[in-house]
Order: structure tokens, then C-alpha cells, then sequence
């Protein structure tokens, strides 16, 4: 397959992320959205690690994935906080910075 | 090259000593407080400087001619030679004007040991500290070889002045009359300041003597040099009370008598007079501006004449004749005849301090300034004598020595065929001889007003001090009428005879108005009506410096104060309205909502990526 056919999955599996990020109400949601997106990434750095023989980008994408698995579990945490004292977690509620 | 140096030597001992003195009084807080202690320091430094200065007269007189009689030491530095010196300048003239200083200064200040004798002692040791301040500051004015260091000094006279006219500055009179001649003398020495500096750029140097060579050589920038001299003579007419800035010197008089004798009739308010005379050289190259002095001299002196001859305070009458015969030595100097009115300024000097200290002893005998409440002295030699003496040397009486200059300076104005001046001059003098003898008149010999009031022992100190001054007036006045040098005066062969005839047909008329009341005084001035009720107003003058004063100072504080709250502010206040608005409208966008900066954040990457697509390139 050619390298246009994987940065073309990537593209979507990115905007599809982003369209999350942006559409869902839920805070978990938000989340998965993020998590589409830098899978996303991932699939760009082994495309490229791939087409250029080069075994770095497969190791960029190790430590992608080790710091996504930080990332979802501070910002799940951080959503269970939420919900503690808010009582829910929907985006269109938490707007404590509203100007 | 000895002489010189021990001389300049000699000068700084003499500039030396009363700043120590000012420095003992000022720092040491006991001395101060101490009232014997500090008007013996006083004294000592002063008589030791008057040693000094007689000394160093000795010194002066073996200077080769065209030799500098300045000393200078370098003081502000500069690339290529100082920018300014500091030194002394040791000549005939600044000599005579420093034994002048020097002399009047130790009998003001002997004298002032007896007249303040009721004062609070712990007071007197500032008084003595302002008087050596003041004894230093213009012996500098009189050595300063260079305009800068002559405007120091200037200024130092000035605030020293202010001083010691609020030295009772519990009494409001006082003070607003220190503040008045502070004020009204820096008019004129903006005009001085602002002169000294253009001079300065026009020719780079502050130094008298290198700019006397420039004016002989003719080097001297002739467009800029009378709009230079103005400014400096500006300077000149505030310090020495020339039209229109006389207004603050009679109000002078509210500072102690003894004061008035030192700084407001004898030594400070000639200072200009001897500004002109010192600068003459320069002056001279500017004829125009001669003739406006001689004018504006002449002029003030017939108009503080009538104005004496209208005022009952017996100080303000000599506050005002100051201020006539200083307009005598201006227009001496205006009519090109500048050692003329050097000549008066020495004598004046001496016998005006004697008429003002006479006259703290009658305001001491009878506790009040008006003239109509004094009299009755007759029988007090010890006290009617010297005054008198004064006085005739003021009328300009034969062998008095204001006869000879007052004729001296009549000569000069009549040989520069300058009539106009000439006349007011003559009327002047007149006028002098009649004012001074009407106060004569009423204050000495009047009957008495109410005789239970006087009390007419007087310290001995006192008495001394106008009795010496009365007698070195005389022996002045009869080296002059049998010295010898009596031929250097010119003007017609009348002219003794006619200011002869001036001074007796004003002490005549002054003796039958108020005297013999063989004239009826309230007949005469209801004669001169609109004369002597302008007079008695000052023509108006000080309400016109206090309606500038009022009106138009404070109209421009308020003009520019409307400028500051509604145009400076205003632009100010407008643009902290906009921003305010501005950012109240910005404030929507801030929605709190993390999905909107998410939006923002992809729209604005969409944004650049689409402008280095396509947009950049």
C-alpha cells in the first residue's frame, strides 16, 4: 500500500478525534477524542518509520503511547475530581473561566 | 607680581572671615543661643575683614597699568581650559566699595547690639549669623571678577535681604515684605541670568577683564551686545530699586532699622549701581541703552522723591529717598559719568546709614515710625546733631560730600546734553532738601506730641556710632572742599551755585511749611491736589504689581489648570474609556468553554496552514 493510503486513515482517524473533541458534551468523551487524535499521530510515525526504514519513529510511538496512557490517566482523574464537586461532568456546565 | 598676590591673599582673608563667622553661628547651636557670644564673633570677623581690606587697599595701588587686577583659580572644568573661574579682583573700585562694605557692616552690626537689646536673646545670634552671612556674601559681590561668581553673590545679598527683612517673621507685614522683595528682585535677575548666559555664548568667557580687552579690540559681538546689556541691566534695576521695580524697597523698611541702614539704603541696593559701574566698559559700547539708564534713573529719582515728600512713616521717607538717589547714581552712570555716581553711591552709602541709624534712635526714643507724633528733641544735641548732619549731606549742602557729587553727577548729565533728565534731576534734588527737612522739621523739632510717651535715654552705643559716622561724613565732605580734587567735576561755572540754590530753596520751603507754619501745608498740597493724591497712592504702582499679581498670575494658573483637567486629562480619561469598552466587548469571546479554545486553536492551525499553502506563497 502506498504511503498516501496511511496518512489518508490518519487524517480521518484525526478529524474524527477532533470532531469529538469539539461535539461531546461528556468530559469523558472529550477524552476518547484527544485519545483518537494522537492515535492519529501514532499511526503517521509508523507510516514514516516504515517508508523511510527507519526504526525511529516506531520508537517515538512507544513513548507516544506510554505518555497517552499518563495523559488519559491524569485527565481521568482529574474528571472524577470534577464530578466530585460538580456533580456532573459535562463541558457546557464547567465554565469557571468564562470571561 | 608680590603685591598682587599678597593682595588677592588678603582678599580672601576678608571673604574669609565673616563666612567663618556664619559658619560658627549657623553650626554651633550653644554660640548661636548665646547672645554676647555670637555678636562678639560677629563683630571680630567683621572688624578683622575691614582690617584685612584696608590692608589689602595698600596692595592694589601697586598694579602696573593694563595688568588684570583679577586673580582667578579654575572652577568649573572644561575640555580646553576651565569653563568658568572663581577668583578676587582688587582695583580702586571694588576697594573702595569694600572698606564701604566692610565699615557700614561693623557699625550696623555695634550698633544693632544696642537697638535689639529687648529682643529675645536666643534670637539675636540669628540675626548675627544672617549678618555675617550677609557681610560675606556682598564682599564676594564686590571682589567677583567674573559675571558668574557675581551672580552667585548677587543671589546670596538677595536671599540674605529676604532674611533679614522677615527676621520678625511673626508679624505678617514682615514676612509678606520679605517675600514681595524676594520676588520682585528676581524679576530682574531672570533678565541678569538670562544676559550673563547669552554673553557667555557669544563670547565664551564670564571674566570682566578678558571681556573689557574684547570690548577694546572690538571683538565684542555688536548685534547681540544691547539686547545683552538690557537683560544684565534688568538685573541691575530690581537689586537697585530703578522704576518700575522700586515697589519692593519701602516695603523693606518692615525688617529691623539697623537692617534697612545696611542692606536697603547703604551697601545691597547699590549693588546694581555697582554692577553698572563695574561693567561700564561694556555699557559704554552701547550709547542707546546709556541714554534709556540715564532717563530711567532721572525718573525714578523725581518720582520716589515725591513720593517722600507725601509719607509720614519716617523709615518709608528714607526708604525713598534711597531709591531717588539711586536713580541719581543710574542716570550718573546713563550720562557716561559712572566714577560720578561711584563717588555718590561711597558718600550715600555713609550718610544715609548715619540718617537711618539717627533715625532708630528717634524711633527708639518714641516707639512709633509716623513723624506727626514725634518732636521735642531740641533739647538733645546728642541726638538732633548727627541726623542733621546727615541730612544736609543728603540736601547736598556746601561742604557736605553729597553736594559734591550730587553736583558731580549734575555735571555729567548736563555735559552729555541730556535735558530732559537734567531737569527732573534738579527738581529732584529740590524735593530731597525739602522731604528731608520737613521730616527734620516735624520728627526733631516739632512740639512735642505727647511728652509723657518719650523716652528720650538713649544707649550710649548708639549715639556713638551716628556720631562717628556724622563725623566721618564731614571729614569726607571737607577732604573734598579742601583736598584739591574738586577740579574734576565739570558742567557750566553755575552749577554749584544752582544746586546750591536747590537745596536751600527746598530746606526753605520746608522750614516755613513746617517749621515757622508761616506756609500752610494743608494749603499746598490741596494746590498740587491730583499731584499729591497720586502720590500719597504711589501712583498707583504696587496696587498695579499686586492687580498683575492677583489677576493676571492667577488667571494663567487657571488657564492652565482648565488646560490640564480638560486637555491633558481629557485625552487621558478618553482613552481609558475606549480601552475600557474595547475590552468589555472582548470579554464575550472568553467563554470559559475549553471546546471553544479547541475551535479557536483548530480554526486558527486551519488558518496558517491554508495561508503557507496557498496564502504565502
Amino acid at each position: 500500500m502506498p504511503l498516501g493510503a496511511y496518512l489518508t486513515l490518519a487524517a480521518l482517524v484525526f478529524a474524527i478525534g477532533l470532531f469529538g473533541v469539539l461535539t461531546r458534551r461528556n468530559a469523558v468523551g472529550i477524552l476518547l477524542g484527544i485519545e483518537l487524535m494522537l492515535n492519529a499521530v501514532n499511526i503517521n510515525l509508523v507510516a514514516f518509520g516504515r517508508f523511510h526504514a527507519d526504526l525511529a519513529g516506531v520508537m517515538f510511538t512507544l513513548f507516544t503511547i506510554a505518555i497517552t496512557v499518563a495523559e488519559v490517566a491524569v485527565g481521568l482523574a482529574i474528571v472524577i475530581v470534577i464530578f466530585r464537586v460538580r456533580r456532573t461532568v459535562d463541558a457546557d456546565h464547567l465554565d469557571l473561566l468564562r470571561g | 607680581m608680590t603685591p598682587r598676590v599678597g593682595s588677592a591673599t588678603l582678599a580672601l582673608v576678608v571673604l574669609g572671615l565673616p563666612f567663618a563667622s556664619f559658619l560658627l553661628l549657623a553650626l554651633v547651636r550653644p554660640l548661636r543661643r548665646s547672645a554676647p557670644a555670637a555678636a562678639g564673633v560677629s563683630v571680630a570677623a567683621i572688624l578683622g575683614s575691614l582690617l584685612a581690606a584696608l590692608l589689602t587697599r595698600g596692595g592694589a595701588a601697586a598694579r602696573a597699568p593694563g595688568q588684570s587686577p583679577s586673580t582667578t583659580w579654575a572652577w568649573i572644568p572644561a575640555d580646553g581650559g576651565p569653563m568658568a573661574t572663581v577668583g578676587v579682583m582688587v582695583d580702586e573700585l571694588s576697594m573702595a566699595m569694600l572698606l564701604l562694605v566692610a565699615l557700614v557692616s561693623l557699625l550696623v552690626q555695634v550698633y544693632s547690639w544696642a537697638y535689639l537689646h529687648d529682643e529675645p536673646r536666643t534670637s539675636l545670634g540669628r540675626y548675627y549669623a544672617y549678618h555675617s552671612l550677609f557681610a560675606f556674601s556682598m564682599l564676594g559681590l564686590v571682589l567677583a571678577p567674573t559675571f558668574l561668581q557675581m551672580f552667585v553673590f548677587w543671589e546670596l545679598v538677595g536671599l540674605c535681604s529676604y532674611l533679614l527683612i522677615g527676621y520678625w517673621y511673626d508679624r505678617p507685614a514682615a514676612a509678606r515684605a520679605a517675600v514681595k522683595a524676594f520676588w520682585i528682585t528676581k524679576l530682574g535677575d531672570l533678565g541678569f541670568v538670562a544676559g550673563i548666559v547669552m554673553l557667555w555664548s557669544a563670547t565664551g568667557t564670564f571674566d570682566f577683564w578678558t571681556l573689557f580687552q574684547m570690548g577694546s579690540q572690538g571683538t565684542l559681538p555688536v548685534v547681540l551686545l544691547p539686547p545683552i546689556m538690557f537683560l544684565i541691566y534688568l538685573g541691575a534695576v530690581g537689586k537697585s530699586a530703578q522704576f518700575p521695580l522700586h515697589v519692593w524697597l519701602p516695603d523693606a523698611m518692615e525688617g529691623p532699622t539697623p537692617v534697612s541702614a545696611l542692606i536697603h539704603a547703604a551697601t545691597m541696593v547699590t549693588a546694581g549701581v555697582f554692577l553698572v559701574t563695574r561693567t561700564f566698559p561694556l555699557f559704554l559700547l552701547t550709547p542707546d541703552l546709556l541714554t534709556l539708564i540715564a532717563w530711567v534713573g532721572a525718573f525714578t529719582a523725581l518720582l520716589a522723591a515725591s513720593m517722600a515728600c507725601v509719607e509720614s512713616d519716617i523709615k518709608r521717607v528714607l526708604a525713598y529717598s534711597t531709591v531717588s538717589q539711586l536713580g541719581y547714581m543710574m542716570a550718573a552712570a546713563g550720562a557716561a559719568a559712572p566714577e560720578a555716581g561711584f563717588l555718590h553711591l561711597v558718600a550715600h552709602g555713609v550718610f544715609k546709614a548715619l540718617l537711618f541709624l539717627g533715625a532708630g534712635v528717634v524711633i527708639h526714643v518714641f516707639h512709633t515710625n509716623d513723624v506727626f507724633r514725634m518732636g521735642g528733641l531740641r533739647g538733645q544735641p546728642w541726638i538732633w546733631v548727627p541726623f542733621v548732619v546727615g541730612t544736609l549731606a543728603l540736601a547736598g549742602v556746601w561742604p557736605l560730600p553729597g553736594f559734591f557729587t550730587k553736583e558731580a553727577i549734575l555735571a555729567g548729565v548736563f555735559d552729555a546734553r541730556l535735558g530732559v533728565p537734567f531737569v527732573m534731576l534738579s527738581v529732584a534734588a529740590f524735593l530731597t532738601a525739602f522731604y528731608m527737612f520737613r521730616v527734620v522739621s516735624l520728627a526733631l523739632f516739632a512740639p512735642p506730641h505727647h511728652a509723657g510717651h518719650a523716652h528720650p535715654h538713649v544707649p550710649g552705643t548708639m549715639i556713638g556710632v551716628c556720631v562717628g559716622l556724622a563725623a566721618l561724613t564731614l571729614a569726607m565732605g571737607l577732604r573734598q572742599a579742601f583736598g584739591g580734587d574738586h577740579h574734576a567735576i565739570g558742567g557750566p561755572g553755575w552749577l554749584p551755585w544752582f544746586s546750591l540754590a536747590l537745596a536751600g530753596g527746598g530746606i526753605l520751603l520746608a522750614l516755613a511749611m513746617y517749621q515757622w507754619r508761616s506756609i500752610d501745608a494743608a494749603r499746598v498740597a490741596r494746590a498740587l491736589g491730583p499731584l499729591a493724591w497720586m502720590a500719597r497712592r504711589r501712583y498707583g504702582l504696587d496696587g498695579l504689581f499686586a492687580g498683575l499679581y492677583r489677576h493676571g498670575l492667577l488667571t494663567m494658573a487657571r488657564l492652565v489648570g482648565w488646560i490640564d483637567r480638560y486637555l491633558v486629562d481629557g485625552v487621558l480619561n478618553v482613552l481609558s474609556a475606549w480601552t475600557l469598552q474595547a475590552g468589555d466587548g472582548l470579554r464575550r469571546l472568553q467563554t470559559g468553554q475549553p471546546q471553544d479554545y479547541v475551535y479557536g486553536v483548530a480554526l486558527g492551525t486551519l488558518l496558517l496552514f491554508v495561508l503557507a499553502q496557498w496564502g504565502l506563497r
